[in-house]
């Protein structure tokens, strides 16, 4: 019981990760119909960004840890959304009309840019943060094992949950989102209707990329570590959560999120922690042939 | 641009404030990740900044910008000198096309021959000459039966460990192997085009990928059948009737011809089995176009609801396709296989299946000759930067950006009809639908 309610706790967390990357995944998908693939690796950018800022911080004296988050925080949303928006600049924008496999083949090679970029820039090699956050919660103890609830996991999930919030109201309340839904639906006529789309697509690209970069500053606090290959992994399964909520919708990534952390961590905790990607891409391949849909998309009307 | 283009001074005011932003922006983006390095030393990380480093790289992007505003984007009169002096080039192209297919077989069939060929030359045609096999395989899929797989890799892996293991554990020679081989990847097509045959476009991209990965992680993990990470190594070589090519074979095929030994016979042995592989793939391709079954996946890759309103049945027809493409990669596999003499999962990851669907694309959807073009100019030219050893993974991954946007259809955009009255006319591109799968 006790294990099971701290890998409960840890697969939340992970799946909070997830799902905040996923949200840029089904946006992006949502409003241009397409796989956005450098998506992953505009996190793995945005987690090195966090990384030379924390060590840059504590370098020069700032050691009171919330102001130092904080401010992290703010700058690599920032400049990971100049990313995110130079990415839809430089290699989807041009071929916005053209046919559907142009785009996916340049957001491959710009994943692979980005990646190789990062590599000659950084270095291979993993780098490490040392632990700023510690400590936590004993939530219950039984027999000597003690369920553990660090800050760490407290601060992810609180935040995730904070974003989500934020960015549903973006969504549903603002003219922004409201031209966002528009060019969703018909992109040709929300232009007609005065709605400037490109820069709807740009400033989707921009909050996609920003909650990527949040999701970069948790992955590197939490884990401490990062190499430049870690966006791939994540990007990969943030898709899957994306798909399995349903394309399109903000809950829904945040539910496919959760429930791939979770899935991830129990097989990880009860099987073979070898096998945890194929159960969760197992997951996405039966979710996908029994509900194609996802689990909170609308159904895709065809048309003839 | 519409209006008439203006002289360069006039237009520089305008080129410089935009390669202004431009740079600004560079500043953005670069300012982390190349102004500052990140040092390990032992337990603590250290910050090097590197200001020269990022003043030259946004330098750079400002000069660049700047000469690509004033000369290349400046409007209609620049573009329609590079229109006008490539259309020769277009017009050549079309004249020689019908000879051009003939002349690269025979080329590619005289090669080994030729005075300027070295065990290098070799090296690099026969991994040219196995993306070439490889993107046609996958030419079935995504361009003739419009199916976007993502996970194509997964058949090459099945057919080079297919055959490993046959050849080391049952000990059967690679010409026996290699149909084996090839019926095990179809099947495995058919087991992973099962579950996916509802699914369409991004979505069946996506499942292939994860098919994909998932066969890598159970190469990896399945250590009493795969050896694991480790791989399989001590790959029988193939044999030529079985003479082996070897110096000391019993019998060897030097000894039977009366030829002096020379490591360079396996090679160019090699470079023949792998041109016939690719040569046959083509072949029944091309031939397969015009069967009922190859018009019932053009058709399919046009318009799938239209094609079931017709009577096709859509699922033996996307099932062939994965079957057939599937096969042919599994002929790759075992080449690869033997050819390598080791493999390992670290060869199957999802960057050989994004660059074989790179090749596909970017030679132009469903063209044989662009396929061949296209793995040339991509293999070839990551080839070229192999002093770069570094940089040209980046210099892969920014030519694939750059040769989309140039051109969206691909480098050969006309059609060959597969069927026709009479005359062939060529189809532009534009009119071949796009895997909508």
């Amino acid at each position: 019981m006790e294990y099971f309610v701290q890998q409960l706790i840890n697969g939340l967390t992970l799946g909070a990760i997830y799902g905040l990357i996923a949200i840029g995944y089904t946006m992006v998908y949502g409003i241009i119909g397409m796989i956005n693939f450098a998506h992953g690796d505009i996190f793995m950018v945005s987690a090195f960004i966090a990384l030379i800022m924390f060590v840059a911080l504590l370098s020069i004296g700032l050691t009171f840890v919330p102001l130092a988050l904080v401010i992290v925080l703010l700058v690599t949303m920032a400049f990971t959304a100049v990313w995110g928006w130079t990415l839809e600049r430089v290699a989807y924008r041009p071929l916005r009309e053209s046919f559907r496999l142009a785009p996916l083949i340049t957001a491959i090679g710009m994943s692979i840019v980005l990646q190789n970029f990062v590599q000659i820039a950084q270095g291979a090699r993993v780098k490490p943060l040392q632990p700023l956050i510690t400590g936590g919660f004993e939530v219950m103890e039984h027999d000597g094992f003690v369920v553990n609830l660090s800050y760490m996991q407290i601060l992810i999930i609180a935040l995730t949950v904070a974003l989500m919030w934020v960015f549903t109201l973006i969504i549903n309340r603002t003219s922004l989102g409201r031209s966002q839904r528009a060019c969703e639906q018909d992109r040709v006529m929300a232009a007609l209707s005065g709605v400037n789309v490109d820069r709807t697509i740009s400033l989707t690209f921009v909050m996609g990329a920003s909650l990527a970069a949040v999701a970069g500053v948790m992955y590197l606090l939490y884990y401490g570590v990062i190499d430049f290959y870690i966006g791939f992994i994540a990007g990969i399964k943030a898709f899957t959560a994306a798909v399995l909520g349903g394309i399109g919708s903000l809950p829904g990534a945040m539910l496919g999120g959760m429930i791939i952390g979770l899935i991830e961590v129990f097989w990880s905790a009860y099987f073979t922690i070898e096998y945890k990607d194929v159960a969760a891409f197992s997951m996405l391949a039966l979710v996908l042939i029994f509900l194609p849909s996802g689990l909170l998309g609308r159904p895709e009307v065809e048309k003839v | 641009m519409a209006q008439p283009a203006t002289s360069i001074s006039a237009r520089l005011p305008e080129a410089l404030k935009d390669a202004g932003i431009a740079a600004f922006i560079s500043l953005a983006l670069f300012v982390f990740i190349v102004g500052i390095r990140t040092l390990d030393d032992p337990g603590v990380l250290l910050l090097e900044p590197r200001p020269w480093l990022l003043a030259g790289a946004v330098g750079s992007v400002f000069i660049g910008r700047l000469i690509l505003n004033l000369f290349f984007w400046s409007g209609t009169e620049a573009e329609d000198a590079l229109t006008s002096a490539l259309a020769p080039v277009g017009r050549a192209f079309g004249r020689i096309s019908p000879w051009l297919t003939p002349a690269l077989v025979a080329f590619a069939v005289l090669l080994p021959f030729m005075p300027f060929t070295d065990r290098y030359i070799l090296d690099v045609s026969i991994m040219v000459m196995t993306y070439i096999m490889l993107g046609w395989g996958l030419n079935v899929v995504v361009g003739l039966a419009g199916l976007l797989d993502l996970g194509y890799v997964a058949f090459y892996a099945v057919g080079a460990y297919s055959y490993a293991l046959i050849a080391t554990h049952f000990g059967l020679s690679f010409w026996v192997s290699l149909p084996l081989a090839g019926l095990l990847a179809g099947l495995w097509g058919i087991i992973l085009g099962f579950p996916v045959l509802r699914l369409r476009g991004d979505y069946l991209a996506i499942v292939t990928l994860a098919f994909g990965e998932m066969i890598r992680i159970v190469l990896i993990n399945w250590y009493s059948l795969t050896n694991g990470p480790d791989g399989i190594s001590r790959i029988p070589r193939p044999t030529f009737f079985g003479l082996e090519l070897t110096r000391r074979g019993d019998p060897s095929f030097h000894e039977f011809f009366g030829i002096p030994y020379s490591p360079l016979n396996r090679i160019i042995y090699l470079f023949y089995i792998i041109l016939a592989l690719a040569l046959l793939t083509n072949f029944v391709t091309s031939r397969l176009r015009r069967l009922p079954l190859g018009r019932a996946w053009e058709a399919l890759r046009e318009d799938e609801i239209a094609c079931r309103s017709l009577g096709i049945n859509t699922r033996n027809t996307k099932l062939t396709a994965f079957a057939i493409g599937a096969m042919f990669g599994g002929f790759a596999g075992s080449f690869f296989a033997t050819r390598q003499g080791f493999i390992s999962p670290e060869s199957f990851t999802f960057i050989e299946s994004a660059i074989i669907l790179a090749i596909v694309v970017l030679g132009g959807m469903g063209s044989q000759i662009g396929v061949v073009i296209a793995a040339i100019v991509m293999i070839g030219g990551f080839e070229l930067f192999r002093e770069l050893e570094q940089y040209r993974m980046l210099m892969f991954g920014l030519a694939m950006v750059i040769i989309m946007i140039w051109r969206p259809r691909g480098l050969i955009t006309s059609r060959e009809p597969s069927v026709y009255l009479k005359e062939k006319k060529a189809v532009s591109g534009d009119l071949v639908q796009e895997g909508k799968g």
